[in-house]
């Protein structure tokens, strides 16, 4: 069998392959109107939030991811690691923030390499804002980028067109009213750290309660001069429910009432030679 | 008058020519038995919004910098790097193996970046596999 194919001319080009999109339109039409739905990508409809206060910037995130009406992963980590003194909370399509945020930690890797210095807050957003200005929006990642560097504490935002906004106090994703509502009335220039944190929980447990897309439990993220705080997870949701029993069976449990070995034969019918055409 | 350039020379620069035949092989006439048949409605608007954007992406950015370029140096300073850029492009293995484009890479300063052409579909990956003499066929444009 010959495997090689005569009408591929020359080699695929890397990247993004939009062969598919004519074969999905076509699909959407004959499908859709209710007959068979299109599988939805997962996406964190999230509550995200971040404040800068005195010593550096708290992030926070809830921890429900959704495929439409289900829940799809009850303990996301939706705070994703950039740098060492860069930390960034994603919303929208989940396999976007995810990889969108790994290949910035990776370029961000790089030039630390390269240079022997800890990247700049304002590196990364600006490589972001390249990246997703040149896909129109069609990557759905809503960032909230915080970090600490030697020009201070920073927080940005930014957007899957590429916006960036740089604030003290953010909220992003689906529950970001509930969460912006929390925020404007208890935010004040140079907070404490604790002050900060209950700030920031409040925030993301108004997003939880308020919104559907948001559940489940709240992730902290502290960023400072000396170093980061992960606090995963920070309070636990009181909702959780008690698995009732245990769902795994032990080796043994289905008894085995008979053994029949039969071995099969198999009988070479053909066999063919055909030389390659090295001429 | 004898072509005395090697034959490195006169591989095929394939930029594709738009506009003019989509399916177009050899002549310029539609090759249905290499590309199939033709439709002019597949061929008329691309199916997805970034198609077209991200196929020139490269060829519209490198315009772009060198206007500018040639406007803040003069006219030597693109000139000499596009010559650079067109030694290094010629660097290159036979067609249906996969060249490092090293030299290409560093001109460029993409030798230090990852982007979703390093992570997504690479050609050496791929599930499907030229026929090598073809593919030369094809590049030396005696197909």
């Amino acid at each position: 069998v010959d495997m090689a194919l005569s009408n591929v001319l020359e080699l695929p080009a890397s990247g993004f392959n939009f062969e598919n999109s004519a074969r999905n339109a076509v699909l959407e039409d004959v499908l859709g109107d209710g007959k068979t739905k299109t599988p939805k990508p997962m996406k964190t409809g999230t509550t995200i939030a971040g404040v800068v206060y005195k010593d550096g910037v708290v992030l926070g995130a809830d921890t429900r991811a959704t495929s439409s009406e289900v829940v799809a992963d009850k303990m996301c980590a939706k705070i994703h690691y950039i740098a060492p003194n860069i930390y960034c909370c994603g919303a929208g399509t989940a396999a976007d923030t995810e990889k969108t945020t790994d290949l910035l930690s990776s370029n961000l890797t790089i030039f630390s390499m390269n240079s022997s210095r800890n990247p700049r807050v304002i590196m990364a957003v600006s490589i972001l804002q390249d990246m997703l200005f040149r896909y129109h929006g069609q990557i759905g990642a809503f960032l909230i980028l915080g970090g600490v560097d030697f020009t201070g504490s920073h927080l940005y935002s930014v957007g899957p067109y590429g916006s960036v906004n740089e604030v003290p106090y953010l909220a992003m994703g689906s529950g970001d009213h509930a969460a912006m509502g929390i925020l404007e009335d208890g935010f004040k220039p140079r907070l404490e750290l604790d002050e900060a944190k209950t700030l920031v929980c409040s925030a993301i447990h108004a997003g939880i309660m308020s919104d559907l897309g948001s559940g489940s439990n709240v992730d902290l993220c502290v960023i400072t001069r000396q170093g980061v705080d992960y606090i995963r997870p920070y309070q636990e949701s009181e909702f959780k429910d008690q698995r009732q029993g245990r769902y795994k069976y032990k080796p043994g449990t289905t008894p085995i009432l008979r053994e029949n070995v039969e071995p099969v034969e198999v009988e070479v019918m053909q066999e063919t030679v055909q030389k390659m055409d090295t001429a | 008058m004898q072509n005395t350039r090697g034959l490195r020379s006169q591989l095929k620069d394939s930029v594709p020519v738009t506009g003019l035949c989509p399916q177009a092989g050899t002549y310029g006439v539609p090759d249905t038995l290499r590309r199939g048949f033709s439709s002019v409605k597949n061929e008329l608007l691309p199916s997805h919004p970034l198609e077209l954007s991200e196929k020139n992406f490269r060829l519209n950015q490198d315009k772009m910098n060198f206007s500018t370029l040639r406007n803040i140096q003069g006219l030597h300073a693109p000139l000499k790097l596009q010559m650079e850029y067109r030694a290094a492009r010629q660097i290159q293995r036979l067609p249906f193996l996969q060249s490092s484009n090293l030299a290409l890479d560093t001109l460029r300063g993409s030798d230090d970046t990852i982007g979703f052409e390093d992570v997504l579909n690479d050609p050496e990956l791929s599930e499907m596999m030229g026929d090598p003499h073809v593919m030369v066929e094809y590049k030396l444009g005696v197909l």
